[in-house]
C-alpha cells in the first residue's frame, strides 16, 4: 500500500552501491547511448512485473506471463503483416493478453485451482500450441508502419519508454488511492477476513490475472515494435524475471503487502546486473549467478526480518 | 492414579482455569462436566501435555508429572479422544495406528504385514467393520471416530481421556464404545469422560467433577446425581453487574427471519425477530448452528429455503454485498482471529466494509478516511497509538472494537455480533457491553450469539437457544433463566409460561 522503507532498502541499498561502482569504476556505463538501451530491454520486464506484483499481493503466483507473452508477440506480428493500423493493433495486443488472464484468472477464482498449478498447465499450453500452429517459424518481414510504431526509432524509442513510464506511475498511484486496489490488498493479507467484511474475493482474484495479462501483452507489443521479426520462442524465462524483480522490490511472496517502487527497483536492479559485467569486462556467464545470489539474499534478509517483528510481538 | 491440584491457566488476559483439583482412581470412570469455557478442554490439554499449567502440580501414580509434552504423556500411558477425529487422511488405518509407535531403527524396513494384522486385531476387539488398508480420509465420521478408539486401545494407556466421543456416533457404535469402556474400567484405566448427554453418563460414569468458570465445584458419585442437580452446578451462580442496565423500549420489528435453512450448514428451518433497539441473544452450544445461521444470514453461504424481511420488507440475500447494502452488518467470532485483517493499519481495517462512502468514483479520499477512523478510535475508546497501527500490533479487546468500527461505518440497521467478547479480558469486556448497549439505544437491531450464559441472560431482552440447528426455544422474562437456557441447548424440553 505503502512505501515501506524497510522492504523495499534491501534493493534500493544493493542498486545504490551497484551504480555507485560503476561510476567510480566503469563511468562510461552512464552514457545517453547505454542507459537507453538499459531503459528499452527492460520495460517489457517492468510491465509484467507490474502485473506480477499485484498477483503476489493478492497471494496467488503466474507463471504463464512468458508463453503468453509469446502469444501475443505472435499475433501481433501476424497482424502488422495483415495490414492492421497500429492503433487497433495496440487495443488487439492488450484485449488478448487480458483475454488469456482471464483464463488464468478464471481456472484460479472460479474452478478453484492453485494458481502455480493452473498457469503452469496455461504456460505449457500456450507455448506448445504456438510451437505446433507456427511450427517455430518467426515471423518476419514486418511492415515499416509497425516498426517503433512508425515513429521513426527516436520516436517510438520515447513513446515505448514513456508510456510505460506513465502506466507505471499511474498503477503506483493507484494502488494507494484506489477502493477496488485496497481490496487487493486486504484479500493477499486474509482471504477469509476479507470475505467476511463482504470483499467478493474471487472477483478481485480473477481481475489480478485479467490486468496482468492485459500488461503482458502490451509488454508484447512494446517488444515487438523494436525488431524487424518476430521469434517464435519470444518470452522465454520472462515470468522468472518477473517473479525475481517482484521479490527482490520487498514484495513478501505471502501476499498482503509489497509495492510498485519496489518492483521498479527489483527490474533496475536485476536489469543492470548484464550490461554492468559487459563493461567491466567480466564474462557474462556470472549474470544467471549473480542474479541468483541477490534474490538469496533479499529473501534471508525478509526471513531475518519477520523473525525480528516476531520476536517483537511476542514480547 | 491421576490427580490434579490447583491448576491454573491464563490466556493472554482470561483465565481458562482457577484452580482446578481433580482425583482420578483406576478402574473409575470419572465424568467431566461444564458449560462451553468452563475449562474442560484446557483440562485435558493439560493432562495431555498440550498446554503447560501456569500453577498447581499434577502427579501420576504419586510422581509429579513435570516438563509434561504429548510425547511424554503418551510414553506415560496417558492418552486422548476427541470429538472431532484427527487421523491423517491421507495414510491407510494402519499406518495411522502404527504412527508414532514405530519400533526399531528409523532405517529399519517397515514391516506391513504385520502392521495391517495388528490394526486388524486391533479393529476386531472394539468390533470395527473396517479395512486396515483403507485410507483414513475415505472414512466416515464415526468410522475415523472408531480407528481414534483403537489408536487409544493401541497405546494401553493407563489414563484414557474421551472427550465428547459419541457426538460424531451411531447408536451401534455408541453401545460398542460403552462396552470398552467398561472393559478397560475392569483393567484397571482410569477414564475421564466427558460428555453433555447426560444420560450416558448415568450409564457408564462411576463419580462426576462439574467446572464452573475454571473451577472445580464439585465432585460426587454419579449414582443419586440427577440431571438437575448437574444442570444447577454447571449454572449455579448470581449474575454478576458487570451489565450496564438496559432501557428495553423495543421497536417495530426489524428484522424477521422465517424458515431460513441451510443445509449443508447444518441450519434447519429457523424463525426469529429483531426488533428496533432490541438486543437478542443466540444461545446454544458449540456447533449448534448459531454461526451458520449467522452466515447464512449475511450472505456468506447460500440458504435454500425460508424468507428475510428487513422493516417488513421482503429482501433477497445472495451474498454480503447484498447483506451489507441491504444495513445487515456481521462481526465474525474472535476466535477464527478474522474480524480484522492484522496486516493491515487500524484505518485501512476500519473502512474496508465501507470503502464506497470514503472513496469518489473509486478514488479513496485519505483525509476521509482519517476522520472515520479517529472518530471511531475516540468513540470506541480504541487504545492505539495512531490510526496507521498495524491491527495485528493491539490487544484482542481493541483488535475486537476495530471490529465493530469497521461495521458500525456501514451504518447498519441489524448487527450480528458473534461471540462479541471472546478472548477478552474483564476490563475490555464491560467495554464492548457498554458499547452494545448504546448501540441498542440508538436504534439498531441486535443478535448477538453468545457461549457466555451470564452474558447472554445479561444483555439480552429475549434469549432464542438453538440446538442441532433449529431454534429449541425462545426465552424472556422469568423464563430467561441459566437453568432454562442450558436445558434447552441440551435438547431438552423446557415448559415456558
Amino acid at each position: 500500500m505503502k512505501f515501506h522503507p524497510d522492504r523495499e532498502w534491501p534493493g534500493l541499498i544493493a542498486l545504490a552501491v551497484l551504480y555507485i561502482f560503476l561510476a567510480l569504476a566503469v563511468p562510461r556505463f552512464f552514457a545517453a547511448e547505454n542507459l537507453r538501451d538499459l531503459a528499452l530491454s527492460n520495460v517489457s520486464v517492468l510491465l509484467v512485473a507490474m502485473g506480477m506484483t499485484l498477483v503476489i499481493v493478492v497471494a496467488q503466483i503466474d507463471i504463464s506471463v512468458g508463453s503468453l507473452f509469446a502469444v501475443v508477440s505472435i499475433v501481433c506480428g501476424l497482424a502488422a503483416k495483415a495490414g492492421i493500423p497500429m492503433l487497433p493493433l495496440a487495443a488487439v495486443a492488450i484485449v488478448a493478453g487480458a483475454a488469456l488472464g482471464a483464463v488464468n484468472g478464471g481456472l484460479v477464482s472460479y474452478v478453484k485451482a492453485p494458481s502455480i498449478v493452473a498457469t503452469l498447465a496455461t504456460m505449457v499450453a500456450w507455448r506448445e500450441a504456438l510451437r505446433w500452429s507456427t511450427g517455430g517459424a518467426w515471423v518476419e518481414g514486418l511492415p515499416a508502419g509497425f516498426q517503433w510504431f512508425g515513429l521513426g526509432q527516436l520516436g517510438g524509442e520515447i513513446a515505448i519508454v514513456g508510456s510505460t513510464l506513465i502506466l507505471f506511475a499511474a498503477l503506483w498511484w493507484a494502488s494507494r488511492n484506489v477502493a477496488a486496489l485496497r481490496a487487493v490488498y486486504a484479500t493477499g493479507s486474509d482471504s477469509e477476513a476479507a470475505r467476511l467484511a463482504g470483499i467478493a474475493v474471487t472477483k478481485v482474484v480473477f481481475w489480478v490475472f485479467v490486468l496482468t495479462g492485459a500488461l503482458t501483452g502490451l509488454a508484447a507489443l512494446v517488444n515487438a515494435v523494436r525488431f524487424s521479426d518476430v521469434p517464435a520462442n519470444s518470452g522465454n524465462n520472462l515470468e522468472l524475471k518477473a517473479i525475481a524483480a517482484v521479490v527482490v522490490g520487498g514484495t513478501p511472496i505471502t501476499g498482503g503487502r509489497g509495492s510498485l517502487p519496489g518492483t521498479l527497483i527489483g527490474v533496475a536492479l536485476l536489469g543492470s546486473i548484464g550490461p554492468a559485467l559487459t563493461f567491466l569486462g567480466i564474462n557474462p556467464y556470472w549474470e544467471k549467478a549473480i542474479q541468483g545470489a541477490i534474490i538469496l539474499v533479499t529473501v534471508l534478509l525478509d526471513a531475518m526480518s519477520a523473525r525480528r517483528t516476531k520476536a517483537l510481538a511476542s514480547r | 492414579m491421576l490427580g490434579a491440584r490447583g491448576i491454573e491457566k491464563s490466556f493472554g488476559g482470561v483465565r481458562a482455569l482457577r484452580g482446578v483439583s481433580l482425583a482420578l482412581a483406576a478402574g473409575e470412570v470419572h465424568a467431566l462436566v461444564g458449560e462451553n469455557g468452563a475449562g474442560k478442554s484446557t483440562l485435558i490439554k493439560i493432562f495431555t501435555g498440550a498446554v503447560a499449567p501456569d500453577a498447581g502440580e499434577i502427579r501420576l501414580r504419586g510422581e509429579l508429572l513435570e516438563q509434561n509434552s504429548p510425547a511424554k504423556a503418551r510414553s506415560l500411558g496417558i492418552a486422548a479422544i476427541y470429538q472431532q477425529p484427527a487421523l491423517f487422511p491421507d495414510l491407510t488405518v494402519a499406518e495411522n495406528i502404527a504412527l508414532g509407535k514405530e519400533t526399531g531403527s528409523l532405517w529399519s524396513k517397515v514391516d506391513w504385514r504385520a502392521r495391517r494384522t495388528h490394526a486388524a486385531a486391533l479393529l476386531e476387539r472394539i468390533g470395527a467393520n473396517i479395512r486396515p488398508g483403507a485410507l483414513a480420509g475415505e472414512l466416515s465420521m464415526p468410522q475415523q471416530q472408531l480407528v481414534e478408539i483403537a489408536k487409544a486401545l493401541d497405546a494401553n494407556a493407563s489414563v484414557l481421556i474421551l472427550d465428547e466421543p459419541t457426538a460424531s456416533l451411531g447408536d451401534r457404535d455408541t453401545e460398542n464404545l460403552f462396552r470398552i469402556i467398561l472393559e478397560l474400567r475392569g483393567k484397571g484405566v482410569a477414564i475421564v469422560y466427558i460428555s453433555h448427554r447426560f444420560e450416558e453418563l448415568g450409564r457408564i460414569a462411576d463419580c462426576v467433577t462439574v467446572l464452573r468458570d475454571g473451577q472445580s465445584v464439585e465432585t460426587r458419585a454419579m449414582a443419586g446425581t440427577t440431571k438437575q442437580d448437574l444442570i444447577r452446578l454447571m449454572v449455579g451462580r448470581e449474575l454478576d453487574t458487570v451489565f450496564p442496565p438496559g432501557e428495553t423500549s423495543p421497536g417495530n420489528i426489524a428484522l424477521e427471519v422465517r424458515d431460513l435453512s441451510c443445509r449443508p450448514l447444518g441450519v434447519q428451518s429457523v424463525s426469529l425477530s429483531v426488533r428496533r433497539g432490541e438486543i437478542v441473544g443466540l444461545a446454544g452450544l458449540v456447533g449448534s448452528g448459531r454461526t451458520q445461521f449467522a452466515e447464512a444470514l449475511f450472505g456468506l453461504a447460500a440458504m435454500d429455503g425460508g424468507e428475510v424481511s428487513l422493516y417488513g420488507k421482503k429482501v433477497h440475500i445472495r451474498s454480503a454485498a447484498d447483506a451489507v447494502r441491504l444495513g445487515i452488518a456481521y462481526v465474525p467470532e474472535d476466535r477464527r482471529r478474522h474480524g480484522v485483517i492484522l496486516g493491515m493499519p487500524v484505518a485501512a481495517n476500519t473502512t474496508l466494509a465501507s470503502l464506497g462512502s470514503i472513496s469518489k468514483s473509486g478514488f479513496l479520499r485519505f483525509a476521509e478516511e482519517q476522520k472515520a477512523a479517529l472518530g471511531f478510535v475516540s468513540r470506541l475508546g480504541v487504545k492505539t497509538p495512531s490510526t496507521e497501527t498495524l491491527a495485528g500490533n493491539l490487544s484482542g479487546g481493541n483488535q475486537q472494537k476495530v471490529a465493530l468500527a469497521r461495521w458500525l461505518m456501514t451504518d447498519p440497521k441489524i448487527l450480528i455480533l458473534d461471540e462479541p467478547t471472546q478472548g477478552i479480558d474483564v476490563g475490555a469486556k464491560s467495554e464492548i457491553y457498554r458499547l452494545i448497549r448504546q448501540l441498542a439505544a440508538s436504534g439498531l437491531a441486535i443478535l448477538m450469539i453468545s457461549s457466555d450464559t451470564e452474558e447472554i441472560l445479561g444483555m439480552s431482552d429475549r434469549v432464542a437457544v438453538m440446538a442441532k440447528g433449529r431454534i429449541a426455544g425462545v426465552l424472556d422474562g422469568a423464563s430467561a433463566t441459566p437453568y432454562n437456557v442450558l436445558e434447552l441447548a441440551l435438547g431438552h424440553q423446557v415448559t415456558v409460561q
